[in-house]
């Protein structure tokens, strides 16, 4: 696990807010990161999915809901230290303040590739933190993994 | 925002200065760009041109007046001609009278040859033309033997002196003066032009010449004159018929006209200047010349022509003439033209070379103008440039530093924990370094502002020693900090620029230096002048010693005023006597005497005025030696002026420089911070108040440099010169701990005990500035087996070294771990708190992290909800409010909550006690707190105009948060518990 952090830290997918996400969670909220995380990727969903409409939607060009989704997205994935997408999502903004629409297509490509990748390599994440904390419990019944 | 409003005005800027260039050269546009060199021969050309026309018009004048004086001179000579022609015609006439009166009417005649030669001779001065007249009788064939008998002789023929062939008609010369006597009895018929004459004459009736022919008897060109006689009176009206039937001689002469000219001219003044010639142009195409070598000669640019009349109509004369030499050229006329023109010429050279210099000029200012606008927009790029390499050291430093945090948490050995603490220290230096770097342009545009907010001195002084402690130890340079105890822990002034000045001049003197020492010491200005007055009485009466060993590391200052003479009045604290006087009598200042002090290579004393200029470096070899752009000290020179100081410094070459200046600041009242202790000052343990150490140290300096440390960390501190006399305390004021120098532990004095008592011993400690691994198991073997602290000093390094020798490390350990967490747990406890923020993640994780501090957390999605939920009374203690958010943005959402509060609170005061105030008696002020990603000064300014107390920024830091928090938590007591 340890080794699959360092590597997306890396890689530069995630920062060091990420890690501090981990530090907040606790005894009282033991799936706190998970809980986050799930949060995240249903509310970046739904973000991505309305960017991709307004940039399909040919005759309107409304960049002032694309910045509005634009930083929402941002803003969740600085707090859960998703660098790379929040870096893309930067780019992508400097794109729609230009008014460039190809770049912002080749932006918005690009983010729902990151985004994929970084949904991939948490949820793997997931898994051996989860596989960890069965054997933790298997191995010390009765201890929470404690981070 | 600010810097991207400035830029913006620059390009503004520029765009003016460009329209401002075209406008420019519109103006301009009259003096031609190109082609000066055509305009310069097109200019010659058409003054040469003028010029002419100015020489011909002067020249036609002069032209005019000789041609008028050649006509003058021509028709005077032509009518004298025709004058003196047409008296011999007359004369001749008369004679034709007389000849008719008294040869035809009388009867018998009364003239014979003799008379009528004798006459004509007589009267040959009235003919003065005239070689000789003649009369010869119209004879018919049939009266010719009367004729020949009556004469005595034949009718001879004019060309061969024949007796004459048969013919209708003769005309034989009968009466002839004396010199034309050969004529006699000649048929005048028989010569061509005589027969056509006496024809034409006897037609007529009036006198008629012949074209020009060489005379009789002479070679002269000549004319015959003929002058018809008639028997009897004619009527005016006679025909022609009537003319021939009445005719009865004819009197002829010959004009010589060569001479007859000849003669004329001679008489008149001038002749030598022209050549007069005279035709015969009866027939135009073919002018028969009289007088005059055919030849062409004279001049023949100039010639006049004046009709003849020599009363012939039939026949048609004329005089041409012409100057002999060419006219004289008219030098005014060159003169004045030439030098017209060449005056024209310079004129227009000096046109040309002007123009080429006004367009050269033109070219110059244009380039100009563009290197202008190139350098503005360079100097935009600029500040483009530091504003976004800024933000990007920025983003991955928070990386380095978020781990730096990670790491310290974790279990490290003291060694560890104080490097990865100087690693955080020196990244939290860097990114001030970074923002100061953007200041630069405040402070060029005079708009920075210094902000005061207590701060702890000594702390500040120890991070920056920490920054260069690696640089330092590399160089062999002894680093140290000594801050008076006068000085107060805590002052109000501008941390960071205080911080940013030492940084500067420290930087400098470390990269100068190569080996001594770098001393910065901080005094209070009333003290170290007071004390330098009286070092100076000293001084006049007498310097007792050199000033060897008297600094730092042993080595000469430039300052020598600042070495141990004066330094011991400095830190004898129970010897100043102005202390009471300067604690009173300005409570509220602090003036700071700093100074930095150090053995490098100093400064040329050529360059030593340049040193506070921007960008100036002692020279150029400089900043290829040591790199560096030289604004550190022209920027520490602002900031120390609007801290209210000077800098000065006192450098001598090879010796050294000492910067000092003076710097004001406020006294930090103790009631009004609330918890200086914790937020302020860097917890250095408390655990080794009233221990002993014994500092073996040769250098008085040195060793007051680490007394003050330990000082700081409670130690009592003793200072002697040998091991050997601190070994030997023993008993009660045995020490806890013994520190020794590394040089006078090298210096043979290694006469440590080896046998000493295990329990009580004293633990010996090796303070060096850099150790070689030999140095370092000799010093083991020799028993400093404990511990070696490495040089610069700081206080929190030496109590990290205490605690290891000592074993007070796992308490300590606890205290330091306990000390921002679990405080800012203790503030957070129970407390009621809402987020307001539009993104779920983000609120999630908001709420989660001041959960995990105690919190009790409520969220709300926008600030509508917010203000829903924040209806007074409400239980809240606390908002963290999210500044984007759609539909109502956290400054309004905050001047709405406001104004709701300050109604209520006017209720409150102005009635009476109402239901509502059992609860509270204090005012309604829920603390609120933005939540922002940018934390720049614009964002902060508009958070406190629309009246949020603080912000932080997004995402959370402990340590921020802690800091906000602490501010408005730590006076009111928590609600809940």
């Amino acid at each position: 696990m340890n080794r699959l952090l360092s590597l997306l830290f890396q890689q530069g997918v995630l920062d060091e807010q990420f890690l501090q996400l981990q530090q907040l969670q606790d005894q009282t909220s033991p799936n706190f990161v998970s809980e986050v995380v799930t949060i995240y990727f249903h509310e970046s969903e739904k973000q991505l999915r309305n960017l991709r409409n307004i940039l399909l939607d040919r005759e309107m060009w409304d960049y002032v809901k694309l910045g509005i989704h634009l930083n929402q997205l941002m803003g969740s994935s600085s707090s859960i230290g998703a660098k790379r997408v929040r870096n893309i999502c930067a780019a992508f903004r400097t794109a729609v303040e230009q008014n460039n629409r190809s770049a912002c297509m080749r932006a918005l490509e690009v983010l729902e590739h990151e985004y994929c990748y970084l949904k991939n390599k948490l949820h793997e994440l997931f898994q051996i933190e989860q596989q960890r904390v069965l054997g933790d419990a298997v191995r010390y019944p009765g201890v929470v993994h404690q981070q | 925002m600010g810097l991207k409003m400035q830029g913006h005005h620059h390009l503004v800027a520029v765009s003016l200065n460009e329209q401002q260039l075209g406008a420019k050269r519109k103006y301009t546009s009259y003096v031609p760009r190109t082609n000066q060199g055509k305009y310069l021969v097109l200019w010659i050309i058409v003054f040469g041109f003028a010029a002419i026309h100015v020489y011909r018009c002067i020249d036609e004048g002069h032209q005019q007046r000789i041609q008028e004086g050649l006509v003058s001179m021509c028709d005077q000579r032509a009518r004298m001609l025709q004058d003196q022609f047409s008296v011999c015609v007359n004369h001749v006439h008369a004679l034709a009278v007389l000849v008719s009166t008294f040869h035809y009417y009388k009867n018998p005649s009364v003239i014979d040859q003799d008379t009528f030669a004798e006459y004509t001779a007589r009267t040959a001065f009235e003919r003065p033309l005239l070689s000789g007249v003649a009369y010869a009788q119209r004879v018919m064939n049939s009266e010719r033997e009367d004729f020949e008998s009556q004469h005595g002789g034949t009718i001879r023929t004019m060309a061969n002196k024949e007796p004459s062939p048969h013919r209708d008609e003769y005309a034989p010369v009968i009466f002839s003066q004396e010199t034309v006597s050969y004529l006699n009895l000649l048929d005048m018929m028989s010569g061509e032009e005589d027969r056509e004459n006496i024809l034409r004459a006897r037609s007529t009736g009036k006198a008629v010449l012949t074209s020009p022919f060489k005379l009789l008897g002479s070679h002269h060109l000549g004319v015959v004159l003929t002058i018809p006689v008639y028997k009897s009176k004619l009527p005016p009206n006679a025909s022609v018929r009537d003319r021939i039937e009445a005719t009865a001689g004819y009197l002829g002469g010959a004009f010589d006209v060569e001479s007859l000219v000849e003669n004329l001219l001679g008489q008149l003044a001038g002749n030598q200047e022209i050549i007069v010639k005279v035709y015969d142009v009866t027939n135009t195409s073919d002018p028969l010349i009289m007088y005059g070598r055919q030849t062409q000669e004279g001049d023949q640019t100039r010639i006049h022509v004046s009709r003849l009349d020599f009363g012939d109509p039939f026949r048609k004369h004329q005089m041409t003439c012409r100057y002999l030499h060419k006219a004289p050229i008219s030098w005014t006329a060159i003169t004045t033209a030439f030098l017209g023109y060449v005056i024209v010429f310079l004129a227009g050279y000096m046109f040309y070379t002007g123009a080429i210099h006004i367009v050269q000029v033109e070219d110059d200012f244009h380039t100009m103008q563009q290197l202008k606008v190139r350098a503005e927009a360079a100097d935009v790029a600029k500040s483009q440039f530091l504003a976004t390499v800024s933000h990007e050291i920025r983003t991955p430093m928070n990386g380095i530093l978020g781990m730096l945090a990670l790491l310290l948490d974790t279990d490290l050995s003291s060694t560890q924990r104080d490097y990865a603490q100087t690693a955080q220290a020196c990244g939290r230096a860097l990114i001030t370094l970074i923002n100061e770097v953007l200041d630069r342009a405040k402070i060029e545009a005079g708009k920075l502002e210094l902000e005061a907010v207590p701060f702890d001195l000594r702390s500040i002084l120890d991070d920056v020693l920490s920054l260069f402690s690696e640089k330092s130890r590399n160089k062999g340079i002894e680093l140290a900090v000594l801050v008076s105890d006068k000085v107060p822990q805590i002052v109000m002034g501008d941390s960071g620029r205080f911080r940013q000045v030492i940084t500067n001049l420290v930087g400098n003197s470390v990269k100068f230096t190569e080996q001594g020492h770098i001393f910065v010491q901080v005094h209070l200005a009333e003290h170290s002048k007071a004390v330098q007055d009286a070092i100076l009485e000293t001084c006049m009466n007498g310097r007792s010693n050199g000033p060897q060993s008297k600094t730092l590391s042993g080595r000469e200052a430039a300052d020598d005023r600042n070495h141990w003479d004066k330094f011991k009045h400095l830190i004898a604290d129970e010897e100043f006597p102005f202390q009471v006087l300067t604690s009173d009598g300005n409570f509220q200042d602090v003036n700071l005497m700093v100074s930095v002090e150090d053995t490098g290579i100093g400064i040329p004393l050529h360059a030593q005025e340049l040193v506070f200029m921007p960008f100036m470096q002692a020279d150029s070899s400089t900043s290829r030696h040591y790199g560096g752009t030289g604004i550190g000290l022209s920027i520490s020179k602002c900031l120390v002026e609007l801290m209210g100081g000077q800098i000065s410094f006192i450098s001598r070459p090879e010796i050294g420089s000492t910067f000092s200046f003076m710097a004001k600041f406020k006294r930090c009242e103790k009631n009004t911070v609330t918890d200086p202790k914790k937020s302020l000052y860097d917890d250095l343990p408390t655990s080794f108040k009233g221990m002993k150490a014994t500092v073996v140290d040769t250098k008085p300096v040195r060793a007051a440099v680490t007394r003050y440390h330990l000082k700081r960390l409670g130690v009592l501190v003793e200072i002697v010169n040998s091991i050997k006399t601190a070994v030997s305390v023993s008993g009660s004021g045995q020490p806890d701990m013994i520190l020794v120098e590394k040089d006078v532990w090298l210096s043979g004095d290694d006469l440590i005990p080896v046998s000493r008592p295990v329990s009580k011993s004293p633990k010996m400690i090796l303070l060096a500035t850099n150790i070689t691994g030999g140095e370092f198991d000799k010093a083991k073997a020799a028993g400093f087996s404990d511990t070696l602290i490495m040089k610069p000093l700081r206080a929190s390094m030496v109590a990290a070294c205490l605690q290891q020798v000592l074993g007070t490390r796992k308490v300590e350990q606890g205290k330091v771990m306990a000390n921002g967490s679990v405080y800012l747990r203790g503030l957070l406890c129970g407390r009621k708190i809402l987020v307001v923020d539009d993104n779920r993640v983000n609120r999630r994780v908001a709420a989660g992290a001041l959960k995990k501090f105690g919190a009790e957390v409520e969220c709300a999605d926008s600030g509508k909800a917010a203000l829903d939920l924040l209806q007074i009374p409400h239980g809240f203690d606390a908002c963290f409010m999210d500044i984007q958010m759609p539909e109502m943005d956290g400054f309004e959402a905050t001047r709405r909550i406001r104004k709701v509060e300050s109604m209520i609170n006017e209720q409150q005061t102005s009635g009476s006690m109402d239901v509502c105030c059992n609860i509270r008696t204090t005012e309604w002020h829920l603390p609120i707190l933005a939540m922002t990603a940018d934390v720049i000064q614009a964002t902060f300014e508009e958070c406190q105009k629309s009246g949020m107390d603080g912000y932080v920024s997004k995402p959370f830091q402990e340590e921020n948060l802690y800091q906000e928090v602490a501010k408005f938590f730590e006076s009111k007591p928590a609600t809940g518990s």
